[in-house]
């Protein structure tokens, strides 16, 4: 119990400070809370005294740690547009990068659009999008085996307002591995 | 040209009964508020029918009628407490009487009990005439008495206007409620009405573009349930579906051909969103436009000749038109710059669209043979436009507030009226054919 708390406390830290160092895209949704216990106050002396861990938290990959550049993995979209902009190369050139040198792992390139237009179309226009990203990525090595795209239109929106605050976090591609 | 590859004519064959997918399960109603058309409307009187002593029918046969005629837009019922009398066979009525209280014509019927459950007589009068317009009696079962009912509805909306009634037809729509990991999506089927309300298929997954096959039994749909998007076709009365069509990419937008026999459809596995048209029986598919821009929203002209669709491939969302089997394309919307999500009307005369204008997504009519468009619609955010099968009305969905709700406009202007849930939002709704 002691040594999980500070472990997931660790972790909020981590991810807190991660959102802190990047400044172009909007900041990510805060993890959930609740999985934080409250925090033992005391010393209790019969607690047998096991090393708490030092080492770095385990994680399912790198994208997973807000340290790491490879965490950023969403690409937003112009209204109506499939194009990138060129803010996310760098980006996305650092998921080719990696992808590059790990041939064995996979993404799914999800596209999303914000609620404006008709429903069909979006899936159409999240389609290029994931396309655009995907076209990008395979002439940055990436092996086409190792991406797929996946369109939900404007069916998934992250932010539900009806106002370009949030229509612009909902036209994205997210890199999923 | 494309032929099916052999993986999916194996899923073809496969019927898939998974589990949540069952057959249809009673659902919250619809609620219909009338918002226009009662100015311009005929007034009517539909007098509460006669019952025999001692019968207790299970619905108000009247009230269900005066409903479905005051929802086209084009009668006024008289309400009840204004009738002075209550004739429920012909020797009772004197038109004089309702020629006074300004209506222009009159329906009594009678409820009698028959060994099938009931029998329903209604008799249709011409008040300024003097004359019987026409009389009929219906057998029903008990289960059956909100159906006789839409069809004397229709019976009198077609003997006054000389066009075909809809209150017999269904709709179908999407609810949702929720979002993220508690997302809830349903597919549903309603009588017109709103009535009888049924869930075809639920999923915590997306749901859309439903779409009903000429004769009223199938519905074709885009569900997400295996996290990623695909087409079935559903057989409303037993519930047994199949996966039509689940390539990479996205696998859109079906569309029954008019005969039945064709399903069009939007796929990008072949590298970017084109238009297909997969034969029923033989499995064929046919790619019937190949360009690199989003060509999408097949929609079938009423004689199967032709469809039409949305393409950006003149740098925005326009509407064009090409023969059904592929071939040369020519621009079909005018004005604007974002029209999409086109139908034919059932006379092929006109499109219905969706339409942008100042920033605000309508809908629009396109008479396409004068090349006149008017608005139907003033909402912000109006999408999924669809013509009543007698081309009368338009459903389409719209915003309250920050709710997802139906709205369905007249024509020829006037008529309106809105179909919300109590809770969650409704969306995509799809008005059936003629139930045959």
């Amino acid at each position: 119990m002691h040594g999980s708390s500070r472990f997931l406390l660790l972790c909020l830290a981590l991810i807190g400070l991660g959102g802190c160092a990047t400044a172009p895209p909007p900041p990510l949704p805060e993890p959930m809370a609740e999985n934080t216990a409250p925090l033992p106050t005391r010393t209790v002396p019969e607690v047998s005294t096991a090393p708490v861990e030092t080492t770095r938290p385990t994680y399912a990959g790198p994208w997973e740690d807000p340290s790491n550049p490879l965490y950023e993995r969403t690409i937003y979209f112009d209204y109506d547009s499939a194009e990138i902009k060129p803010e996310y190369v760098t980006l996305m050139r650092t998921h080719a990068r990696y992808l590059g040198s790990h041939t064995d792992t996979r993404v799914t390139l999800e596209g999303h659009t914000d609620e404006r237009g008709t429903r069909e179309y979006n899936l159409a226009l999240a389609d290029q999008r994931g396309e655009s990203v995907r076209r990008f990525m395979l002439a940055e090595g990436v092996l086409p085996d190792q991406m797929a795209t996946l369109s939900y239109g404007e069916e998934r929106p992250v932010e539900l307002g009806h106002n370009e605050q949030s229509w612009r976090r909902n036209r994205r591609v997210i890199i999923q591995y | 040209m494309s032929r099916t590859p052999q993986l999916l004519r194996l899923l073809l064959v496969a019927v898939l009964s998974l589990s949540g997918i069952g057959l249809a399960v009673a659902a919250p109603r619809l609620n219909i508020q009338i918002t226009g058309g009662v100015e311009a409307a005929q007034p009517i009187a539909v007098v509460p029918f006669g019952v025999s002593e001692g019968l207790i029918p299970p619905v108000d046969i009247a009230s269900i009628v005066s409903a479905d005629l005051a929802r086209t837009g084009k009668f006024r019922p008289m309400p009840t407490r204004d009738m002075l009398d209550m004739p429920s066979r012909h020797e009772e009525v004197d038109l004089r009487d309702w020629s006074l209280l300004g209506v222009n014509n009159l329906v009594i019927g009678r409820v009698e009990a028959d060994s099938a459950g009931f029998r329903v007589s209604v008799a249709l009068y011409d008040v300024f005439r003097g004359n019987e317009i026409t009389s009929e009696t219906l057998v029903s079962t008990k289960n059956g008495m909100r159906a006789t009912a839409h069809r004397i509805a229709d019976l009198i909306y077609e003997k006054l206007t000389g066009q075909k009634g809809v209150a017999s037809t269904r709709i179908a729509y999407i609810t949702s409620t929720g979002s993220g990991d508690s997302l809830k999506v349903t597919l549903r089927v309603a009588d017109a009405d709103g009535y009888n309300p049924q869930t075809i298929v639920s999923s915590s997954e997306p749901i859309m573009s439903p779409a009903w096959s000429p004769d009223g039994r199938r519905l074709a749909y885009v569900s997400f349930e295996n996290k990623r998007p695909a087409i079935y076709v559903q057989e409303l009365n037993s519930g047994r579906r199949e996966l039509v069509a689940s390539y990479p990419g996205i696998n859109g937008s079906p569309a029954f051909s008019p005969d039945g026999t064709r399903l069009a459809m939007t796929l990008s596995k072949d590298g970017n969103p084109d238009i297909y048209t997969l034969n029923m029986l033989s499995r064929e598919l046919v790619r019937l436009t190949d360009h690199y821009a989003i060509d999408t929203e097949p929609a079938w002209s009423p004689d199967g000749r032709s469809i039409i669709f949305t393409s950006d491939r003149g740098g925005s969302p326009q509407i064009y038109r090409m023969p059904a089997s592929g071939g040369p394309t020519e621009r079909v919307s005018i004005d604007g710059d974002y029209n999409a999500r086109a139908s034919y009307s059932p006379d092929g005369r006109s499109i219905v669209m969706v339409t942008r204008v100042n920033g605000s997504f309508r809908i629009a009519v396109l008479d396409t043979q004068r090349g006149i468009t008017r608005l139907l619609s003033k909402g912000d955010l109006d999408e999924s436009p669809s013509f009543a099968p007698n081309g009368s009305m338009v459903i389409y969905a719209t915003t309250s507030g920050s709710r997802g709700v139906l709205a369905a406009a007249s024509v020829e202007g006037g008529g309106g009226q809105r179909l919300s849930q109590d809770s969650g939002q409704v969306r995509e709704p799809a008005w059936s054919h003629f139930m045959r």
